[in-house]
């Protein structure tokens, strides 16, 4: 059976209430790991970027990195959590061959921030998901079961990830749907990626997620049952990992079945959830407080000072767009997607100075222009300074919008500006009254007839005339010239 | 020279008036060690080869009328619970019975920048849990008073190296008595300092929360010294302390008059024996040199023991997670999956002690009874740093037996695990404070079998304490009362 079938009646399932918290991972984008200083890179050999302390090597000592405490907290602040003055780091204890100390160097009753928010905005409808807490860890490594000699035989384990820092993010039982989990979880990538903490890359395990699911009857206050679902490598699997697993959990119930406590994992195969055995979810981590570590302490000042650092967040930046250019909501929100791109379109609106259709060109053409060729906003021919430019021609009636349409794939691709192309080939926009003056005459000589229709009252004939002075000029002449220069000839 | 009764002092003249080379001392501890290890068996290893390279730079940089340091060609023997690089370091256990370091601990570092010489890893108990030295994978260490006794563990073996001559000074960890108890045993000074004045970068851990290095050494002196070449701040140990290191030379002027002393009554009830007259004759010899003796009370003494036994295990047994056989350990052959591999090789890997320990450690951290014990003993052991707190506004040294007796015969605790537990009453409550506390010979009994006595003081105040432990030598020790 696929994710997309249902298995329990629809009116059944409106019976229930689905509860789901989400767990995600985001790895900190620091150039050195959380507790030594090797450096974060992807894609190193294996084992290379390592050192006593991450290899977990007997006596070695963790050191916490400055600067992942400072992603933490902007983290943590982006997240509209409470910062702690004092956390703690806890030790969680498991065996595993790419954990090479045996436990991970999390925080369990003190984590760095704590008690937050994401709003998120699904079907025209505005809520607000607590993020319970938000705690620092280490990364663990890889185990690679393919791929190399003797694969069948063994399992090999590349340590360069271990250490790389991990933010986890729990949020409140708050989410009721797939639609508000995807929802909450593109919310959450893009206040990462504004703050510049992390790329989100979620191909490269930058993050993560895992969720706890249960159902309960509608109107009941007990939760039914958790789920946990782990390790769902994107969020459109997430979505469908989610409804499939709400529906496993009903139809279950409806034929007098009991959910179970497990963790269960999403086959993108098949579109279903599978359970992992059981005594892997029985974990005991025996958490205690660090004692290699010193109680984290952020004081006031310090925290003040990242505070300052902090960009305008998309939720703020969408308000003042919507207030400030006099934008549609919807366009708001598309233009502050990336940090990126709501840069690239403040400005080319400055430059512009007509906000409305620099927004226009920044969601249309370009947008269309940078997904045709795979390429990021930071990688546009196009700089925003010149789209900027382009759309100040249109506003200052220098060129047809239908001009700059034809100008704007020559930009991007030779990369030089709208004035310099228009130039190269000749397609400066007549505004020149006297040059406009003989296309205009030419153009009434050649066509008595309508000449004496628009005489004769039939005013609506101006637009055939605009046409044919336009196809006269090659569509250089300047709309709005032509026809306040026909009416003066004819009226 | 002879190698078994030179000081620190002693070479830095014997150097100076070039009545031999680095070299030639190195060579002379070399060769006494390797003909005393058969007795002892209180080296693991000798690095022969490191310790040459470090005593021949030591000659070339005196050649050249360089400074070449405060241990300059001194002999140093190091607990194999602290690594090598390069130098196989064993932690007494099989699980590590081919572990090269690919790095140098803190201390191993800065006292070989002193112109210290490594000669040799020494025998330990097992990952250093223990108090008889009969816990090593590698055979137990003798005493080299009486080769029928144990030197007292773990580090036993820098204990016995220290006695025998074979090294001027050495490197030890305490956790719980660890350094206090064998040097009482062997009759040398052993040193447990502060709580983070020395870094533990490169000691394997045991429970790093009361983990220290510190130095033996044949005198007050000796061990002061190496104390300060390895203490200070390290960028490595994030615990380790930012206070600077005072010149404890400066400290032992000889002169503690009007010095006050505490005697916590709690250590000296029922203590009717030979070690109880000897540490009292002790403290008479401090009256005459004009310290002030009271009486003080430290009531939370009683909790002590079940304590820190909580608080040991606890993080022991996390810090012998590590130990699984994916790695740099011994891994058990016949394993078919990765549980019984884990099975397999810790079960083969560890001795009877460290077992016993994790399994106590996994337990009191389990869920459910986490707040019972664990908890509950961080909470006691809050009480205790606060009753030492109090008698310090009184007093500002304590004195007290280090062991209820002397060395015993090999094997004769072994069977009783929780004896020898009880043993360490008088050595955990400075580990748990974090205080430092050290532990210098006070006479011997009939049987010739050394006792010490322990000195402890507030945080930090080393200089102190070596001034009181200086002086008490100075004046002969019990021979002074
Ligand atoms: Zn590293």
């Amino acid at each position: 059976m696929s994710s997309t079938e249902l298995m329990v009646p629809a009116e059944v399932f409106a019976t229930y209430e689905p509860v789901i918290g989400l767990e995600v991972h985001v790895q900190l984008g620091t150039n050195t790991k959380i507790y030594c200083g090797c450096p974060t890179g992807f894609g190193a050999p294996p084992n290379t970027n390592v050192c006593p302390v991450c290899l977990g090597m007997p006596g070695a000592l963790p050191v916490l990195n400055r600067s992942v405490v400072e992603y933490a907290v902007k983290a943590g602040l982006a997240l509209n959590c409470t910062v702690r003055n004092e956390s703690i780091f806890a030790r969680k204890n498991y065996f595993y061959p790419d954990l090479p100390k045996g436990y991970q160097i999390s925080q369990y009753d003190r984590p760095v921030a704590e008690h937050g928010f994401i709003d998120i905005f699904v079907n025209e409808t505005h809520k607000r998901i607590g993020v319970t807490r938000a705690h620092l860890e280490d990364d663990a490594g890889k185990s690679i079961h393919d791929g190399y000699r003797d694969s069948d035989l063994y399992t090999y384990v590349d340590l360069n990830r271990t250490g790389t820092p991990l933010i986890e993010i729990v949020s409140e039982p708050d989410i009721r749907n797939s639609d508000e989990a995807y929802a909450y979880l593109t919310e959450l990538k893009q206040l990462m990626q504004f703050i510049g903490v992390s790329e989100c890359d979620m191909e490269k395990g930058q993050l993560r997620c895992d969720a706890n699911v249960s159902v309960r009857k509608r109107g009941a206050e007990k939760f039914g049952t958790k789920a946990e679902v782990k390790n769902v490598n994107s969020f459109r699997f997430v979505k469908l990992a989610l409804d499939y697993e709400i529906q496993r959990q009903i139809a279950l119930i409806e034929s007098g079945g009991k959910v179970v406590q497990e963790t269960r994992l999403y086959s993108p195969d098949t579109g279903e959830t599978y359970s992992m055995r059981s005594k892997e979810a029985a974990h005991d981590y025996r958490y205690f407080p660090e004692p290699d570590l010193l109680p984290l302490r952020i004081s006031d000042k310090w925290l003040g000072e990242i505070r300052s650092t902090m960009p305008e967040l998309p939720p703020a930046k969408r308000a003042r767009f919507v207030e400030q250019y006099g934008i549609r909501e919807y366009d708001a929100q598309v233009l502050t997607l990336t940090r990126e791109m709501s840069e690239y379109f403040e400005k080319a609106a400055e430059v512009s100075g007509d906000a409305r259709t620099a927004a226009n060109w920044v969601m249309g053409d370009l947008a269309g222009a940078l997904k045709a060729e795979g390429k990021e906003i930071t990688e546009s021919p196009v700089t925003a300074e010149k789209l900027g430019e382009l759309v100040a021609l249109i506003k200052k009636g220098e060129i047809s919008g239908k001009l700059a349409k034809e100008i704007f794939p020559k930009m991007w691709s030779t990369g030089d500006g709208a004035a310099a192309i228009m130039d190269r080939e000749g397609l400066r926009q007549i505004s020149d009254t006297s040059a406009l003056d003989a296309i205009v005459d030419e153009v009434l000589a050649k066509n008595p007839a309508q000449v004496e229709q628009y005489k004769g009252g039939k005013t609506t004939v101006i637009g055939f005339l605009v046409g044919q002075v336009m196809k006269a000029s090659r569509g250089q002449a300047n709309p709005q010239m032509v026809n306040e220069l026909l009416k003066k000839k004819l009226d | 020279m002879d190698i078994a009764k030179l000081t620190i002092e002693g070479i830095r003249a014997g150097l100076k008036a070039k009545q031999f080379t680095a070299r030639e001392v190195c060579e002379a501890a070399l060769g006494f060690a390797g003909a005393e290890n058969p007795k002892t068996n209180a080296y693991l290893l000798l690095s022969a080869e490191r310790a040459r390279a470090a005593a021949d730079a030591v000659d070339a940089k005196l050649a050249r009328g360089e400074d070449a340091g405060a241990l300059a060609g001194v002999p140093v023997a190091v607990k194999d619970v602290i690594v090598t690089k390069g130098v196989r370091t064993t932690c007494g256990s099989r699980m590590l019975e081919n572990f090269v370091p690919p790095y140098d601990a803190t201390a191993v570092q800065r006292l070989e920048a002193a112109g210290g010489v490594i000669i040799g890893k020494a025998n330990c108990d097992e990952f250093a849990m223990g108090s008889s030295n009969e816990n090593s994978a590698y055979g137990p260490v003798r005493n080299p008073v009486d080769l029928e006794r144990v030197p007292g563990g773990s580090s036993g073996g820098s204990a016995a190296v220290v006695a025998q001559g074979t090294a001027v000074v050495s490197l030890g960890s305490d956790t719980g008595g660890s350094i206090r108890q064998p040097a009482s045993f062997c009759g040398v000074v052993g040193v447990t300092p502060t709580y983070g004045r020395v870094s533990r970068y490169g000691l394997v851990a045991f429970a790093s929360s009361l983990d220290h290095i510190g130095p033996f050494g044949r005198n007050v002196k000796d061990a002061a010294t190496l104390l300060e070449v390895i203490a200070g701040r390290d960028e490595m140990d994030a615990t380790s302390a930012f206070a600077p290191v005072p010149r404890y030379g400066e400290a032992m002027t000889g002169d503690v008059r009007g010095m006050k002393i505490g005697l916590p009554k709690e250590y000296f009830a029922g203590l009717a024996s030979e070690t109880g007259d000897l540490i009292m004759r002790g403290v008479e010899a401090l009256k005459k040199l004009g310290c002030e003796v009271r009486e003080v009370s430290l009531p939370a003494t009683e909790w002590a023991i079940s304590c820190y036994y909580i608080i040991c295990t606890a993080e022991a047994s996390s810090n012998l997670a590590r130990y699984d056989g994916v790695k740099y350990t011994m891994r058990s052959a016949d394993a078919k999956t990765l549980a019984d591999m884990y099975r397999n090789t810790r079960g083969d890997g560890f001795g009877a002690e460290c077992k016993r320990r994790i399994m106590l450690g996994t337990y009191v951290l389990s869920h459910g009874y986490y707040d019972a014990y664990y908890l509950k003993a961080q909470r006691v052991r809050s009480l205790i740093s606060q009753d030492f707190q109090k008698a310090f506004g009184e007093v500002d040294a304590l004195i007290t037996p280090v062991s209820p007796f002397p060395a015993f015969k090999l094997g004769e605790k072994l069977d009783d695990p929780l004896a020898m537990y009880l043993s360490d009453i008088y050595t955990i409550t400075g580990d748990l404070a974090g205080i430092p506390c050290m532990s210098v010979p006070c006479g011997a009994t009939a049987a010739g079998l050394p006792v010490g006595m322990q000195i402890l003081t507030n945080h930090f105040q080393e200089g102190p304490m070596f001034r009181l432990a200086e002086a008490f030598e100075r004046a002969g020790g019990v021979a002074g009362a």
